[in-house]
């Protein structure tokens, strides 16, 4: 099979791989899990009906007028890797006295067995089910989304997060109107900190979209079962024919109650050790529905970005189906990017720093560098149009460099004059 | 071997530079700065990780003939 015969056989060859979850970090591990040399069958199983995707471009370019959707693979490439997918196909619970999966009312047996169900939108309270109030996860909710989006309409996003803002973003690149309410007095708190989130709040008020931060809703209003607007606790009352819910998500791990799998108390997701593994023996976790210990911060944390679910499911993929001693514990710099409005945000490192300090211009500039440390170290980088920054303080951070190594990186990066590159 | 980079794909978000930063890098306007575009059996591993790495499939490997 494809990528495995040049590597050394490491993989019990007769035993059998499930992975649930057919997105990004359920499709890496399978790719991973035959890279690493294992022979034995492989089956991917995916609630949608649609073949692993892309989710990132699903807010963005996807939204505008033109997007077409992005497929990872075709069924031709997981025939070439004998992967048998199935397709909506939802797992239903887990038994690992038989180790068996059951989904869509069909025992599946493993050896071994990858978790990759990711997370759920989460439902914002009060907010009835009205036609008109949607969330956005799926292929299938973007084209929902999009079917609704036309001239003269207006929009209200609720959730100034990552995603939110992104849908904000493209629907005003159409010319629509739209408008993004927050709960919290500064959005993006836990995603990059309250000193970066307030100054890309102001990219919204900046390119005309008008963010209510500190929201409230107090009364959703329909008529006819269609949404019209939402009145909020100041007795403002906003106009709308689109309410698109972004509070966050939470992993969807429903399906494995009672399986004895550990699963975390606040969020649901599953607790894994630094080799991805869970509280049940070759049960393993990857991409947003997992928590394991990064020792890159020495700290237990659960990421919700592409970088992550890649990366990681590549790894529980490996892990599942070499031997024990074979396997690599995951650490990883967390790295996120976001497009809004022409602007590029990005993210590498771990937010909740000691302290937050631009050292390339500020809240009100076009571009700026934000450090995050902690102590003498350097945990985390911002970015606002800065690409060529960005990525080498992602090594910076993997190599526990102090603060001023980072400022002696960042001198050694100024950019030429103007004068300079308009004359190169 | 040889890389390809697809233009009208790549956007700049720079994973393929944190994963080899000798040959990749993301210039100050978003574009994507090879070293070389050709690379030889002890770089195999390295650059097919980079290539792997790119959330918008812009990168690409053929055979130089």
């Amino acid at each position: 099979m494809p990528g495995g015969r040049a590597q050394a056989r490491v993989g019990v060859v007769t035993s059998r791989l499930v992975v649930v979850g057919a997105s990004l970090a359920g499709l890496r591990a399978v790719q991973a899990a035959r890279r690493a040399g294992h022979e034995g069958p492989i089956t991917l199983i995916g609630s949608e009906e649609h073949l692993p995707y892309d989710r990132p471009p699903l807010s963005k370019a996807y939204l505008g007028a033109t997007g077409t959707p992005d497929h990872f693979v075709t069924e031709q490439d997981l025939a070439a890797l004998e992967v048998d997918l199935r397709l909506g196909c939802t797992a239903e619970s887990l038994d690992p006295g038989r180790k068996v999966v059951v989904a869509a009312g069909v025992d599946i047996a493993y050896d071994s067995l990858v978790v990759a169900t990711g997370a759920s939108p989460r439902s914002a309270p009060g907010i009835p089910d009205l036609d008109g109030i949607v969330t956005l996860r799926t292929l299938d909710d973007a084209n929902d989304i999009r079917r609704r989006l036309r001239a003269g309409i207006e929009v209200v996003v609720v959730g100034a997060g990552f995603i939110g803002s992104e849908i904000a973003s493209s629907v005003a690149g159409r010319g629509i109107g739209v408008t993004l309410l927050d709960a919290a007095p500064v959005p993006l708190v836990r995603a990059v900190g309250e000193t970066v989130g307030a100054a890309l709040a102001r990219l919204h008020e900046r390119n005309g979209v008008r963010l209510i931060q500190g929201a409230r809703i107090v009364e959703v209003g329909g008529g006819g079962g269609q949404v019209t607007g939402v009145m909020l606790a100041t007795g403002e009352w906003i106009p709308a024919d689109l309410v698109v819910v972004g509070v966050g998500a939470a992993p969807a791990t429903a399906w494995l109650g009672g399986s004895g799998v550990g699963l975390h108390p606040a969020d649901g997701g599953l607790l894994c050790d630094e080799y991805l593994e869970t509280s049940v023996a070759d049960v393993y976790g990857a991409g947003d529905v997992t928590h394991w210990p990064n020792a890159t911060f020495d700290v237990t944390m659960r990421l919700e970005n592409w970088t992550n679910a890649a990366d990681q499911g590549g790894r529980a993929g490996a892990n599942a189906v070499v031997s024990r001693q074979a396997r690599t514990a995951y650490s990883t710099v967390p790295y996120f990017w976001s497009d809004w409005y022409g602007s590029r945000i990005q993210f590498v490192g771990y937010a909740a720093a000691d302290d937050v300090d631009f050292v390339e211009g500020g809240p009100d500039d076009s571009r700026f560098v934000a450090f995050y440390t902690s102590g003498e170290r350097l945990v985390g980088v911002a970015t606002l149009n800065e690409p060529r920054k960005i990525m080498k303080f992602r090594r910076l951070i993997r190599d526990r460099a102090t603060v001023t190594d980072a400022k002696a990186l960042l001198a050694s990066l100024a950019r030429p004059a103007a004068g300079l590159r308009a004359g190169a | 071997m040889r890389i390809i980079v697809d233009r009208g794909r790549c956007t700049g978000i720079g994973i393929c530079e944190s994963v080899d930063p000798d040959r990749f890098e993301v210039a100050a306007d978003g574009s994507l700065v090879l070293t070389s575009d050709e690379y030889g059996e002890d770089e195999r591993e390295i650059v097919e990780e980079a290539v792997r790495s790119c959330p918008a499939a812009a990168l690409k490997l053929e055979s130089v003939s």
